[in-house]
């Protein structure tokens, strides 16, 4: 491919089709590579969508877009390992009128109506073609891809890095470090198939609504890591996460986790008679503000996972994905039309747009968090117990009195952590999320 | 009344099998670097962490990978401490491909 294109995007995840829309939108030629048979055929999610980051980028998609159902209710569920679950919903009808806030989509359909966009806007998309790694001239200046098909080089004036979390593209051109196992949360996930009537019945929901449900405690066996379980039209999206570097020390296997979690008997119901027709592994980068790396050089930026844009308190990551693909484009959109070239100096500007957004400012918001949590991790794990202890203990009438109850309560607790621990816990939870 | 709950033995290959693959026949994107090195790796995290089974260990304690099944997540890689994993992605098209994701 001889022609040279102003800009080339390695995937087509929401980051990089935000970033490719955008550009082709404004009239700059674009050539976006992806690895996949189609967008989203190598792409993993739960999967929420946030609508306003999508909505500043294609405002009418709720007309077009795939989406399974908006959310009116949110569960987020303390379990034990196999027996009891306490926790507490959120449910609001407001949430029901339109513009709805979040939706739950399957990512491959998705991704591929979002590549349409793309292609429509005027961006030329190739499929099935792996970026092996950058060009680069004598001045370590990034001036286009190397691909593995025979005479694959192609140039362009800048290139947008959204090849996910493991950017082996990026890793390779030394633009930035392997992700730590530290830093990289794998969650595994099966799609289980239910008439729609039954996704409604058993979840208590309308026609097009939906319940997202977010599961925390001894579920991950003392590992750092969290569940969920997501309703879509007719099917359920169940998964759960774990730190790899704890998933190397406990020795239980990421489907063993997942087998436990559906054999919950707090699940169990939800998903019996269920048809699984997909199991899915991913990473998730949640090293958070701690573990990003450069964003931008001589010709170059990174965006979404590629760049490690999850805020992993908040479950979100599409949304700074699509986000950082918006802002990245905008800066080069900025710098053609004021006849600037693409060099380091000037791509800083995508950092200081980066640092005005909610991308930044919630990174920076939660940067302890990993830290904190890898340090305590009795915070995912002790808690949610005594709290399902106490639970059990005042809701089992056995002629006890109360005060005998409570006593039991606190005694278990003082067991379990001091009450230094308990304080020192509640100043450092305080201390990492305010 | 609170014994620790066992969590049972799965045989992962009959969810892969829900899944669809082109598979890039004799071209395998995953490679062991030094397999001396895996034989004195110990615990072997591979083993344990990667969610489709692809890395396992033989009755003389070689290690046997075999990435048909592979779902293209990285963690091998990851959590190889020797970094005696090679590890790319497939050719385009081939590999894992996600009907839903």
């Amino acid at each position: 491919m001889a022609e040279k294109f102003d800009v080339i995007v390695v995937g087509a995840g929401p980051a990089g089709n935000a970033a490719a829309y955008a550009l082709a939108k404004a009239g700059l030629s674009v050539l976006q590579l992806e690895r996949g048979e189609t967008p989203g055929t190598k792409n993993v999610q739960g999967a929420i969508l946030y609508a306003h980051a999508l909505e500043k980028i294609v405002p009418d998609f709720r007309e077009h877009a795939p989406l399974e159902r908006h959310i009116v209710e949110q569960r987020m569920w303390l379990m034990d390992e196999g027996r009891a679950v306490t926790g507490m919903t959120y449910r609001d009808e407001g949430f029901s009128t339109p513009p709805h806030n979040r939706y739950t989509i399957i990512r491959a359909r998705f991704d591929r109506w979002f590549s349409e966009q793309v292609k429509e806007a005027g961006a030329m998309v190739i499929c099935e073609t792996t970026v092996t790694g950058l060009l680069k001239d004598k001045n370590g200046r990034v001036t286009g891809v190397q691909t593995e098909r025979s005479g694959g080089d192609i140039h362009a004036d800048a290139v947008i890095l959204a090849d996910g979390v493991n950017s082996l593209v990026g890793q390779r051109a030394g633009l930035r470090p392997e992700i730590k196992a530290e830093h990289a949360a794998l969650a595994v996930k099966e799609m289980l198939f239910l008439p729609k009537e039954t996704v409604e019945a058993r979840f208590g929901i309308g026609h097009g609504q939906g319940v997202v449900i977010e599961i925390a405690g001894r579920i991950t066996h003392g590992m750092l890591g969290t569940g969920f379980l997501y309703t879509n039209k007719d099917s359920l999206a169940i998964g759960i996460g774990c730190m790899l570097s704890d998933m190397r020390r406990e020795k239980l296997t990421p489907y063993q986790l997942l087998e436990g979690l559906k054999r919950h008997p707090a699940v169990k119901p939800l998903i019996e008679g269920a048809e699984m027709k997909e199991y899915s592994a991913h990473l998730i980068p949640e090293g958070g503000y701690k573990a990003l790396p450069q964003l931008f050089g001589d010709g170059w930026m990174i965006v979404g996972d590629s760049a490690g844009f999850v805020n992993a308190v908040h479950r979100e990551g599409s949304n700074l994905a699509m986000a950082s693909g918006r802002l990245a484009a905008e800066t080069l959109i900025e710098l053609r039309a004021a006849g600037r070239p693409f060099s380091a100096a000037n791509l800083g500007r995508y950092q200081g747009k980066l640092d005005e957004s909610f991308v930044m400012k919630d990174l920076k918001k939660y940067a302890t968090v990993p830290d904190f949590l890898h340090g305590h991790p009795h915070v995912l794990n002790t808690y949610p117990t005594l709290l399902n202890h106490a639970a059990r203990e005042m809701l089992t009438v056995d002629g006890s009195d109360k005060r005998t109850k409570q006593g039991r309560i606190f005694a278990e607790l003082k067991e379990k952590r001091s009450l230094l621990g308990l304080l020192g816990d509640a100043y450092r939870f305080w201390r990492a999320f305010k | 009344m609170n014994a620790p709950v066992e969590l049972p033995a799965i045989n992962v290959e009959e969810k892969l099998f829900q899944n669809r693959y082109r598979v890039d026949a004799g071209r395998p994107h995953i490679r062991v670097i030094d397999p001396a090195v895996c034989g004195r790796c110990d615990p072997k995290p591979c083993v344990v962490c990667c969610p489709a089974g692809c890395w396992r260990i033989e009755e003389d304690g070689a290690i046997d990978l075999v990435v048909d099944g592979c779902l293209e997540c990285g963690t091998c890689r990851i959590v190889c401490e020797p970094k005696n994993v090679d590890w790319n992605y497939p050719r385009g098209g081939f590999g894992i491909l996600f009907k839903f994701g």
